[in-house]
């Protein structure tokens, strides 16, 4: 019995040895190899989103104040971040916020499986960039949305959904980091102002002939909209018609006088939301 | 000179620490969807696997054996590894920052890997001397980082696969992974 005794005893002993020596080690270690950080980095990376997306062109959010403190980036480049963050983080720096619109994501096709007319039928790898590497997808337009959901992974907030053969995107969760503007191999998708109410669901740039002949919805480039603008904030260029956001005021003459009705209003389309969300309170 | 080349080769390939002796299936599995991230996660194993080898033998050899304390290594272990990280881990912050950005965040990851501390408890049980457990840590290592980067070729493909709905996900990864273990058990036919 007191052998045993005598054994727990010695391992018990050892191991506060082995345990204390490896505690001092470590606080000693902890001493001198001291790396001294600015502390505003770790304020900014608590003040940054944590949504880690990439979009401001860092590698995450911690790189991101990493950048802010050494002066390379404006806060204001995290479109994650509300204002309040943002005038935070411009706070602890110092520094003026550049002023900052909040944007969204919209995907620039309409040609959904019903309109867009198909060049043949797609049963390979279920995913956009491999779709266009077979006679540049099975859609006859040249840039139709091949509705495989490339974006829709590319999302980190899930605010991409295909609907009916082309992406839609929900604009209260989408929070303009660009992922799916570059995932996007046809791109198709840009970010416009959040409050943009028109916008033209097209990107294709052939003549107004062959757009009719592939898609019923398309763009043809027949100017009627540019006429109508009271701005000008509409123009067509190579047979598309496009809105500069900077003159658009949201009068909606473009809507009313397209024969395409490519011209987009957010009253009507159906991937767009209006209503925020209802945000449940927590208890 | 031929045993240590004997042990590189058994570590690396027939007795893979993925494929044939399932040590470290978390990270394997937790990691290896990018090459990039496998690659950095396999260096940072490579680096704690071979210093941690080396230091837990001297550890056994000289405190545990003399003490009569060989029955309780495995704890003894656990200790010395999880500080050895920790002390490395600043170490390489303040005087190699460049390591450590490589290194990044596999380094405290590796703390509980049981790999690491698979490599330690066989260096013993095959009564490895000093030099043959570091050649044993490393290669075990590099076998480990051959797995993570074989089978992050697998899930990059993975990703453009269509399985059906039930195997989506991570049912479809382990599938795919015993295939490969599968693979390398016709290794084991190699007698050495």
């Amino acid at each position: 019995m007191s052998e045993y005794i005598g054994n727990i005893i010695l391992a018990a002993v050892w191991f506060l040895v082995i345990s204390g020596a490896l505690g001092i080690a470590l606080s000693f270690a902890a001493k001198f190899l001291k790396v001294k950080e600015d502390p505003r980095i770790e304020e900014i990376t608590d003040a940054l989103p944590s949504a880690n997306c990439g979009g401001c062109g860092y590698a995450g959010c911690a790189a991101m104040a990493d950048a802010i403190v050494k002066g390379e980036a404006n806060p204001s480049k995290c479109a994650v971040a509300s204002p309040e963050a943002i005038k935070k983080i411009a706070g602890i720096m110092g520094i003026e916020a550049e002023k900052q619109v909040r944007m969204r994501a919209q995907v620039m096709c309409s040609g959904t499986s019903d309109l867009a007319k198909h060049k043949y039928e797609y049963e390979g790898v279920h995913d956009c960039i491999a779709a266009t590497k077979l006679a540049g997808g099975h859609k006859l337009c040249p840039n139709g949305c091949m509705g495989f959901g490339t974006c829709v992974e590319a999302c980190k907030f899930g605010a991409l959904t295909v609907i009916n053969g082309v992406a839609a995107v929900d604009y209260h969760k989408c929070q303009a980091c660009g992922a799916c503007v570059s995932a996007c191999p046809k791109g198709l998708i840009s970010l416009i102002p959040f409050e943009a109410e028109y916008w033209v669901g097209c990107k294709c740039t052939e003549k107004g002939a062959s757009t009719k002949k592939w898609c019923e919805i398309g763009c043809i480039g027949c100017k009627l909209c540019e006429k109508g603008c009271p701005t000008g904030a509409i123009k067509v260029v190579d047979n598309l018609a496009r809105i500069d956001y900077s003159l658009c005021t949201n009068c909606g003459k473009c809507f009313d006088v397209c024969p395409r009705h490519i011209i987009w209003s957010s009253s009507v389309h159906p991937g767009a939301k209006k209503e925020e969300p209802v945000v449940e309170e927590q208890a | 000179m031929k045993e240590i080349l004997l042990i590189a080769f058994a570590a690396i390939i027939t007795e893979n620490f993925i494929f044939s002796r399932f040590l470290g299936i978390c990270p394997f599995l937790g990691v290896s969807e990018k090459p990039s991230t496998a690659a950095g996660m396999g260096f940072a194993v490579m680096f704690v696997m071979t210093i941690s080898s080396a230091l837990t033998w001297l550890v056994y050899k000289f405190i545990l054996v003399p003490s009569g304390l060989e029955y309780i290594k495995t704890i003894a272990f656990i200790l010395i590894i999880a500080a050895l990280v920790q002390i490395i881990e600043m170490f390489l912050k303040k005087f190699v920052p460049s390591l450590y950005q490589a290194l990044g965040i596999y380094l405290p990851l590796i703390t509980t890997n049981c790999a690491v501390l698979g490599a330690a408890l066989l260096n013993i049980q095959n009564g490895f001397s000093f030099v043959e457990s570091v050649v044993f840590g490393l290669s075990a290592a590099i076998g480990f980082t051959v797995a993570l980067l074989v089978f992050a070729g697998v899930r990059e493909r993975l990703r453009f696969s269509n399985p059906p709905e039930a195997f989506k996900g991570l049912p479809i990864l382990l599938v795919s992974a015993g295939l490969i273990a599968m693979a390398f058990s016709g290794f084991s036919g190699i007698s050495l």
